[in-house]
């Protein structure tokens, strides 16, 4: 397979030159930076959490590479609606995905758009960039269960 | 004679390349470098990735190596390898002979009058290191001014960031204009009379820029600061001589000169030297010690404790040798001649961003640029499949970013063994890129 086909694939491209929930939040219950210090991408990631434990709205403001910018889109997607737990759950499985060697665990239905990811794994370097913002909403949820019930208040985390 | 223009030939016990460039080109009036033979001397030249032809355009991060310093690295080790300074049998005598030697070759290469003004260090980052902690800790005072250029690698940054805060002084950042060049005027008012300080870069890593640094160690000195010159870019690539620039210290890295890595030099003025207090403690930098106290050994070995990095500083002696044979004039030549044809050719490109002096004779063969809507990384990444090496990211100048609003560039840079054709493929590479990102910057 050529580079084309493993990493530049059109589902990658177009959440690279469209990326979904793009953008911040006014009254985000939670903000977080993630930065990659290989090359210095950041992101801002906002969260609003309801008092349920329900993911309402998550946007991110960045500009990355085409991967770092997909797999954010993408995550976003996969993430929007769902409970903290679930999100987590998410979080865990892509995670596997990227860095498990060997046998490859399939992803759950929900997720089918991030299987284009798959082929960043040949590209050990790049692996950093597409983990970026799941890293970073990671740690956006735990700020959040960590003081539930907080509506309007942005953290400034890190 | 071969030059650029003629296609690559390797000797006849050399497998051919897997490609060639019998193509005539129009422009260029080549140097006097023969880089046919050149390439010969490299071996890693002939490497071939995924079946193409290795082009390798990453060297500001660190230079190929020539046969004779790897071999000389072999030959040390299978000939004279002893501990300097210390045996009294032949082996050691030859090995610090050769190893002083080596100190002899850096002196004449940099034009230092005494060769204890040089000091080995394993690199650019730990000569300033030493400086910021030595010099530093002596004479930076609450209040004292530590001018430095926006453009500076972080290893000429973050040290002095540190001393700055330890000591409550203050940094104090040059303007660059427009094209990345030093603002002469505002720095004849940025530095004064609480200057300490001047450390400025010799070539920027991301712009090129060429700094004027006498005429800025001369604004220093009439201020009564120290000047120290990061020349890990610009040693490499420009005749250097640290009595005309009229400096206090010089750093540089063999590594991106053709030598090995871990070996760098520190270059002081004698009189600064002496007076500075050591910056590590141990073997090799005294000469006496008792339980108590001890007495510390003269320049250079004051400053250099521990078994040092013998068999990479004696082969680091035949990478200078091998500049001093090609002549650093024909080196910057050879450069000048291969930036302007990348800055020519890459302006073909529509929407492309071009960082540093338009200008190839005020800028090293450091070219940086960004193409619209692709990020740096993935111009890398594609670059990398066609086989050519270049590098991208921030290049360890963050604030630098900062200044130019982007989170990174792609950066390409030349050396000896660079040729116009490599120049055409990295274009041929950036067209193709373009393509694959979905046609946004050549329309
Ligand atoms: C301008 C400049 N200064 C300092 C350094 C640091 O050199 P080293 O990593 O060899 O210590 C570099 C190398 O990247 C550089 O380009």
């Amino acid at each position: 397979m050529s580079l084309v086909d493993d990493l530049y694939r059109e589902t990658i491209l177009d959440h690279y030159h469209n990326p979904r929930n793009h953008g911040c939040i006014e009254n985000a219950t939670t903000s977080v930076e993630g930065v990659n210090p290989l090359c210095g991408d950041e992101l801002t990631l906002y969260l609003k959490v309801n008092e349920a434990g329900l993911i309402e709205d998550i946007k991110m403001n960045a500009h990355g590479c085409s991967i770092n910018t997909a797999s954010g889109s993408m995550m976003s997607e996969a993430i929007l609606g769902q409970t903290v737990e679930r999100a987590k759950e998410i979080i865990e499985s892509f995670k596997n995905m990227m860095l498990t060697k060997g046998e490859e665990l399939p992803l759950d239905e929900e997720m089918e758009d991030l299987e284009a990811l798959r082929g960043v794994k040949k590209y050990p370097v790049r692996i950093k960039c597409a983990l970026l913002p799941w890293n970073t909403l990671l740690e956006g949820l735990e700020t959040a269960e960590a003081k539930p019930g907080l509506s309007s208040t942005l953290s400034d985390s890190k | 004679m071969q030059t650029l223009n003629q296609p690559l030939k390797t000797a006849e016990t050399e497998p051919d390349l897997p490609h060639s460039y019998s193509e005539e080109r129009e422009t260029a009036t080549m140097s006097s470098l023969d880089i046919d033979k050149i390439r010969r001397d490299f071996p890693i030249l002939r490497r071939e990735i995924d079946g193409k032809r290795l082009v390798y355009l990453d060297n500001a991060a660190t230079s190929q190596k020539p046969l004779s310093m790897i071999n000389c690295l072999n030959e040390y080790y299978q000939r004279y390898n002893a501990n300097v300074h210390r045996g009294i049998h032949t082996l050691s005598e030859e090995a610090t002979a050769l190893y002083e030697g080596t100190r002899e070759t850096v002196r004449r290469f940099i034009d230092a009058r005494e060769s204890c003004e040089i000091i080995f260090t394993r690199g650019t980052t730990e000569a300033i290191n030493l400086v910021a902690y030595s010099w530093g800790r002596q004479n930076v005072l609450p209040g004292d001014e530590i001018v430095l250029s926006p453009m500076e690698h972080h290893s000429n940054l973050v040290p002095w960031q540190v001393l700055a805060q330890e000591r409550e002084a203050k940094l104090v950042f040059l303007d660059l204009t427009e094209d990345g060049e030093i603002n002469m005027e505002t720095a004849a008012k940025l530095i004064g009379p609480r200057t300490k300080l001047l450390t400025i870069t010799q070539m920027s890593n991301v712009l090129g820029t060429i700094t004027p640094v006498q005429e800025l160690a001369r604004l220093a000195h009439k201020q009564g600061a120290v000047v120290l010159v990061d020349g890990a870019q610009g040693v490499p690539h420009l005749e250097t001589s640290v009595q005309s620039m009229e400096v206090d210290f010089l750093a540089f890295s063999m590594h991106k000169m053709l030598g090995p890595t871990g070996v760098g030099v520190l270059w002081g003025k004698k009189e600064i030297l002496n007076a500075m207090p050591p910056f590590m403690y141990g073997g090799d930098m005294i000469s006496s010690v008792a339980r108590e106290r001890s007495r510390y050994n003269e320049l250079p070995w004051k400053f250099e404790a521990g078994t040092p990095n013998i068999a990479d500083v004696i082969a680091s002696g035949k990478a200078i040798d091998y500049l001093t044979t090609l002549g650093m004039e024909t080196v910057r030549e050879h450069e000048m001649e291969i930036t302007r044809y990348a800055l020519s050719r890459l302006k073909e490109l529509k929407g492309i961003t071009i960082y540093g002096p338009k200008d190839a004779t005020k800028r090293g063969g450091v070219v940086s640029f960004n193409m619209p809507d692709i990020h740096p990384h993935d111009l890398g990444q594609i670059l990398s499949d066609a086989g050519i090496a270049i590098r991208a990211g921030h290049h360890c100048c963050q604030p630098l970013m900062k200044d130019l609003k982007v989170m990174g560039t792609a950066r390409a840079s030349f050396y000896i063994y660079n040729t116009f054709e490599e120049v055409d493929m990295l274009m041929a590479a950036l067209r193709e890129a373009d393509k694959v990102m979905g046609n946004v910057a050549c329309r």
